[in-house]
């Protein structure tokens, strides 16, 4: 006998966001309720049908005027927020993330197979980076293209974890993880092990689908032509929850 | 006392380099020196990057001819591949490396020498410009911005865009033709064809007022190298490298490309970061050689198109002599046939109903451990050659560029026009640019993403040999 599914919290709170009169499930976070109302946010951890880790930030909002800024994916609507998603502040401290990112690894669009289909990129654009203001780091990262059919270039990796959450939650592998701290963190497959001699790994490739830049890719695309797929993850997230 | 004189930067040139003149204590010229005072670095940073990877990045060496490094790189990754391209991919890349050459020739010819020889090389320098051709005769200069830019529209036509295009992939190209896009680019032509001709009965007329520069203008014995296809005429894209010496001899013929380490050295001096390529047998630097539109000219037996077949039998009169034309200064002769060529190649090929065929790519992944590709880019015989590990990763690549085979010639040639026109009594601002210009005949492509023009600054020093400067001539 299937498994019933959780029963979602049904009630329903109003809130403001940027001056809107909104309503909204209990259980849903800011974010959710921004994508359904077609408010922009910026984000690239968080991914629907993924569980939430509130890593990257770029996500954040003003709620009720407060000084301390939210993850919109990681705090849920409560009856009476007031929640502003764009204000200077906002765009200054997102702008200063994206920013980081590309100084802290090796982004070179111009050869990127991710080239025009890529969320960084697109990130870049709309946060309006049109340079970096701080040193780049230049440190070299390696490039694993041991498996048959994808590859992974550290150096284009934000470290957003879609990839281990895709391949735990959805896929079940369990192949990707993070080891290390700092500049040295980075994601693994099978303690390290080159991935193309990886026991768990099924070659399903989702991670290479959630990827939002050029760090995981499929083999034998040149530059531009990598378009990911990600229709499937929600489609999969949602018959899963229904079981 | 010896003195030196530098001419920094060298102006409407692709790329930054300096001219250095020794001068003895008779204001003779002892030694002349062209330097490359750049460094790229691409061979190194390279390694360990995907092969895929290879044509985006080299492209990235020069924003004047993209186009050849990306043609050059892909076939380099072909020969990785280990595949034959499908036939239309092959045509389709041939009509992007002619758009190319057209663009770049008529940059050179038009944009960066043509000052020199409408205006003269005594004019003032402020003048001495496109802005100042653009005064001088207008319809020249809008007949080379109008070249320019057909060229660069049939780039942007196929590729998607003008600089950087990304539509030349390993196997071939990723998208096929259409009609639109074939019958866009063939409306262009005619009118290109017509510029080109005109141009060229122009400069014909201006051919005998300079005897002089062609007397001095680097007419070294040298030999030339370049592709030709295998039944001996000019080509572009593929075929085999041919050696001539200076007496018209064939020294080297069919060599596959593939070969061409048996033939080809380079050696390294340390006044520049540019290599010296040579020719094997005769070591360095004897083995000194001429690439690009002259040594083309000079190899093919024949360019395989009616008026451009026409111009070059007019062309091999230029000199009274037997064998190969010498001077560097009809560089800019073979540059104005080779875009007639170029035209009439394109028109060709966009008529043929094969160019329509959607099997433009071929799919294999690494099944090699070393490739090369080799191409005629606008400037010579240009060489890209990688070795792969098992993963499919560079550890190691050489590129031998187009204008590094022209280093020995152009070291030469800067003496020999510095020997006839510099008097280093009392140097003049002519004198140094025509030791300018001779660089020009070359169309050397340094950087060649940033792209020195016109009205650049200019500081001449002349030292003692004890580093004093003497004298300072500045243009600003």
């Amino acid at each position: 006998m299937p498994i019933r599914a959780q029963q979602p919290d049904v009630s329903v709170v109003t809130l403001t966001i940027d001056g809107q009169d909104l309503s909204a499930r209990a259980d849903e976070t800011i974010i959710e309720v921004c994508r359904e109302n077609k408010i922009p946010i910026p984000s690239l951890c968080w991914m629907d049908g993924l569980s939430v880790v509130g890593a990257c930030r770029l996500c954040v909002v003003e709620v009720d005027g407060g000084p301390r800024l939210q993850a919109a994916c990681a705090t849920r609507v409560r009856e009476g927020m007031s929640v502003q998603t764009n204000t200077d502040k906002l765009q200054r401290y997102r702008r200063t993330l994206v920013e980081l990112l590309f100084a802290e690894r090796n982004h070179v669009c111009a050869v990127c197979v991710s080239n025009g289909h890529c969320e960084l990129q697109w990130l870049a654009q709309t946060c309006g980076v049109d340079h970096v203001r701080m040193p780049y780091r230049n440190t070299g990262y390696n490039v694993d293209s041991s498996h048959e059919m994808f590859r992974i270039d550290h150096n284009r990796c934000v470290l957003c974890t879609r990839c281990v959450r895709v391949c735990d939650e959805i896929e079940g592998a369990h192949t990707w993880d993070v080891m290390g701290r700092g500049s040295g963190c980075q994601v693994v497959t099978d303690l390290a092990k080159p991935w193309g001699e990886s026991d768990s790994c099924t070659s399903c490739g989702k991670c290479v689908q959630v990827c939002p830049t050029g760090a995981l890719v499929k083999q034998g695309t040149s530059v531009g032509e990598m378009v990911k797929d990600q229709q499937f993850l929600s489609i999969l997230a949602r018959r899963r929850s229904s079981r | 006392m010896s003195r030196t004189i530098s001419i920094e930067p060298v102006t409407r040139i692709e790329g930054h380099a300096r001219i250095t003149l020794q001068l003895a204590d008779t204001g003779e010229v002892e030694d002349a020196k062209f330097h490359l005072t750049q460094f790229r670095g691409f061979e190194k940073f390279c390694e360990g990057r995907p092969y895929r990877e290879m044509p985006a990045l080299t492209a990235r060496t020069c924003g004047i001819c993209p186009v050849s490094h990306l043609l050059a790189s892909n076939k380099a990754c072909d020969d990785l591949l280990a595949v034959t391209i499908p036939p239309t991919a092959e045509k389709l890349r041939r009509i992007m490396n002619l758009a190319q050459l057209l663009q770049s020739h008529a940059l050179s010819f038009f944009h960066l020498s043509s000052p020199d020889l409408l205006l003269g090389w005594d004019s003032d320098p402020k003048d001495r410009n496109i802005f100042g051709v653009m005064r001088a005769d207008p319809q020249l200069a809008k007949n080379g911005i109008r070249l320019r830019q057909v060229g660069q529209t049939i780039i942007e036509i196929l590729g998607g865009k003008k600089i950087h295009p990304t539509w030349v992939v390993p196997g071939g190209v990723n998208e096929a033709l259409t009609v639109d896009k074939r019958d866009a680019m063939l409306a262009m032509l005619p009118e290109a064809l017509t510029i080109a001709k005109d141009t060229y009965a122009f400069f014909k007329t201006l051919v005998p007022k300079f005897r002089d520069e062609a007397r001095h203008f680097g007419t070294m014995q040298t030999m030339f190298l370049s592709l030709v296809s295998p039944e001996g005429a000019l080509e572009h894209y593929d075929g085999f490298l041919r050696l001539k010496d200076a007496d018209g001899r064939i020294v080297e013929d069919k060599v596959p490309p593939q070969d061409y380490p048996r033939i080809i050295g380079e050696a390294v001096e340390d006044f520049s970061y540019m290599k010296f390529p040579y020719y094997k047998p005769l070591g360095y630097p004897g083995g000194i050689y001429r690439v690009g539109p002259l040594a083309r000219l000079n190899n093919a037996d024949t360019c395989g198109t009616p008026f451009a077949d026409v111009a070059l039998a007019e062309f091999r009169t230029l000199q009274e002599d037997a064998g190969p034309i010498a001077s560097s200064f009809h560089y800019h002769y073979a540059r104005l046939v080779e875009i007639i060529f170029a035209i009439e190649s394109m028109q060709r090929l966009l008529k043929d109903p094969a160019i329509l065929d959607p099997r433009v790519r071929a799919r294999a992944r690494g099944n090699k451990s070393e490739g090369l590709g080799v191409s005629e880019a606008p400037r010579g015989t240009l060489m890209h050659h990688y070795k792969i590990d098992d993963a499919g990763l560079i550890t190691w690549a050489d590129l031998i560029i187009a204008t590094g085979h022209n280093n020995l010639a152009m070291n030469r040639s800067i003496k020999e026009v510095a020997d006839a026109y510099v008097d280093g009594t009392d140097v003049k601002e002519g004198m140094l640019n025509r030791v300018e210009a001779v660089i020009r005949c070359y169309d050397p492509c340094l950087s060649c993403a940033s792209h020195a023009f016109g009205q650049m600054p200019m500081v001449i020093d002349i030292q003692r040999s004890d580093g004093k400067v003497l004298r300072q001539i500045t243009r600003d």
